[in-house]
């Protein structure tokens, strides 16, 4: 099957900002991506150029279209939650659900009745009454029922509470994700996601700078706790990173071979977001 | 959910671009009830509500003063009318019942002006905007849905609401005439003359609406391009340049009348949503006059003129302009 997004050499300028610098992507179908990075990285305007919301150079298709020129095509195929608490204000339940059911031929307005029958939204509740997770709730109902193939969410549970985001992937999970359909994230919340996602884009100062799938990502990368002694042996390994411990030091590795790491003391998996910080590490200096 | 909307999504198909047109109007009315339907109404309610007073004040201080109205003959009174003049009686109800419509035209000026600057700016404010485009809608009928909404939709409630408050006020007149023998139905009610004055008034929307289309362009494209404070840029934009045009005027006596810019520029470009702003205010001072502007030979004089035509003209490309920075523009300051 073709990929879902391509891009080939894509970059954006905000005046003298480099927000995306030459960037090339691969996303095929079925795959969840988790999009991270530090603030201004780029993340936000990525997005936006896939989903047709800004200018940019270079090559981009998404689902086989130009974002730039076939909008209004590919917002047939794509949803998108672009961050928490955006639904307009005044609008009801039952007005949400009226009007995207009105205009949106892949929606199914039993689907949307039944998730929101799980919550304890009412039909003539305005969003301007509701809490921060409550509109996610309405959000996520209305965006599920729709049968798209590329979803993509900007920091969709920022602000919410635990049990709403615990709940909010959840659902995500059971109850949308095929291998039909693809799922591009970005948050802060790394740990959160991890366990969901099958590929990692690290993007920094525009650029990517890791693209793999989560089973690459346990093969390249490890951890290891290695006892003082051992510690000069392990630094000669070149490490991504080191931090300290009950007096022992953490190295993180990429690419080493597992039996040495394994004779300097206790191999890890590495956290997504021990990588990340190891990765994005001087980002801010 | 309401059955009549799932009515109407079973009769069309989901996705053509008629039926999500329709749903952007239905969009549309559901965020401006208030002004599109409660306002004119709660006017008219006023209005019916001090005539109430009115006739109550004079019914009472009749009866203090002892005032016998059969003293006044009435009921001669009106069949003389009847058999003499007519003709100016109805011009008289007419003039008095287009007056009382007066109040709910100037409620449905704000109501639009306000509506247009706010159409493409709220959404990108509150940043909903991202909601909206994440939907299959086109900015194209975005745009036009809320030009039909400006032009068409408003005015329609507000007509409603005069036809309305005309049959209050006819009521309320008869009930008062009823209570003093009087017999109102000669006078006040001549169906054929109210059905033709109503069918004017909804005839003159879309006239409106062409003479308004400048100004609608102007505010939706304020609307749409501003990052900030649309109002200003609206307002501040043509009253600077009018400012400015009269000062050059004055420095070099170009040919041009600055009032020629005034009135056709900055009037026709802010204030051209007024219903009925393309009648001449020069011929309001006799009765006659003031009905006959609402004739159809006024209104056909209205539709050959120039100035009706290079006003839309000018509207169309200004949504054009609106279309494409509604495209672009996703962002907004609070």
């Amino acid at each position: 099957m073709s990929a879902v997004v391509q891009a080939k050499g894509l970059s954006k300028r905000y005046g003298t900002t480099v927000a995306l610098d030459n960037v090339n992507l691969d996303i095929q179908p079925g795959r969840i991506v988790g999009l991270v990075g530090p603030n201004g990285a780029g993340k936000t305007t990525a997005l936006k150029a896939i989903l047709g919301l800004t200018e940019f150079d270079g090559e981009l298709s998404v689902l086989g279209l130009d974002p730039r020129t076939h909008r209004y095509e590919l917002m047939q195929q794509v949803c998108f939650i672009a961050d928490v608490a955006i639904l307009p204000r005044w609008i009801r339940v039952s007005e949400a659900v009226d009007f995207v059911a009105g205009v949106h031929p892949r929606f199914s307005r039993e689907k949307c009745q039944a998730l929101l029958a799980r919550t304890k939204l009412k039909p003539t509740q305005r969003v301007r009454e509701m809490s921060k997770g409550m509109i996610v709730q309405l959000h996520l109902a209305l965006v599920m029922a729709i049968d798209a193939k590329l979803l993509v969410l900007d920091e969709p549970t920022l602000g919410l509470d635990i049990l709403y985001r615990k709940e909010f992937y959840q659902n995500l999970l059971n109850d949308y994700f095929d291998e039909q359909k693809t799922i591009i994230i970005t948050t802060h919340q790394i740990e959160e996601v991890e366990h969901i996602l099958t590929d990692l884009l690290f993007i920094r100062d525009g650029r990517i700078v890791l693209d793999a799938t989560m089973d690459q990502v346990a093969e390249r990368f490890a951890e290891v706790m290695v006892n003082p002694d051992q510690a000069d042996a392990a630094r000669a390994l070149k490490p991504l990173y080191e931090r300290q411990i009950f007096g022992k030091s953490i190295f993180l590795f990429d690419g080493i071979d597992r039996a040495r790491l394994a004779e300097l003391g206790e191999l890890h998996k590495p956290s997504v977001a021990d990588l990340f910080v190891a990765t994005m590490k001087g980002t801010y200096a | 959910m309401n059955t009549s909307s799932m009515n109407t999504s079973a009769l069309m198909k989901t996705g053509t671009p008629m039926n999500t047109f329709a749903w952007l109007l239905k969009r549309e009315f559901w965020e401006h009830r208030g002004g599109f339907l409660r306002a004119p109404a709660i006017t008219a309610l006023i209005f019916l509500a001090l005539t109430l007073m009115a006739l109550i004040t004079v019914e009472l201080t009749t009866h203090r003063l002892s005032f016998d109205f059969n003293n006044l003959h009435i009921q001669q009174l009106t069949e003389q009318i009847a058999n003499n003049d007519l003709a100016k009686v109805n011009t008289a109800i007419d003039v008095g019942l287009l007056s009382l419509g007066t109040p709910i035209g100037v409620v449905l000026f704000f109501v639009v002006f306000f509506y247009l600057i706010g159409a493409l700016y709220d959404d990108r404010r509150d940043r909903s905007v991202l909601f909206w485009k994440s939907l299959p809608l086109s900015d194209t009928s975005t745009v036009l849905s809320k030009v039909v909404a400006a032009a068409l939709i408003a005015p329609a409630f507000a007509v409603a609401a005069i036809i309305a408050l005309h049959l209050g006020f006819l009521i309320l007149l008869s009930l008062y005439a009823l209570l003093h023998g009087v017999n109102p139905l000669p006078l006040l009610w001549s169906p054929l003359h109210l059905l033709g004055l109503w069918l004017k008034l909804i005839a003159l929307i879309p006239v409106n609406a062409l003479w308004a289309l400048p100004c609608i362009g102007w505010l939706l494209l304020c609307s749409s391009f501003a990052r900030s404070k649309p109002f200003l840029w609206a307002v501040a934009m043509p009253v600077i340049a009018g400012i400015m045009v009269g000062w050059v005027n004055l420095m070099s006596q170009l040919s041009l009348p600055s009032t020629w810019f005034w009135r056709h520029i900055v009037g026709r470009g802010l204030l051209s949503v007024i219903p009925g702003s393309w009648m001449n205010p020069d011929t309001f001072k006799s009765l006659d006059v003031f009905a006959s502007l609402l004739s159809l030979d006024s209104i056909k004089a209205l539709l050959t003129s120039a100035d009706l035509w290079i006003g839309a003209a000018a509207g169309i490309a200004m949504i054009a302009a609106a279309i494409y920075f509604r495209r672009k523009r996703t962002e907004a300051y609070a």
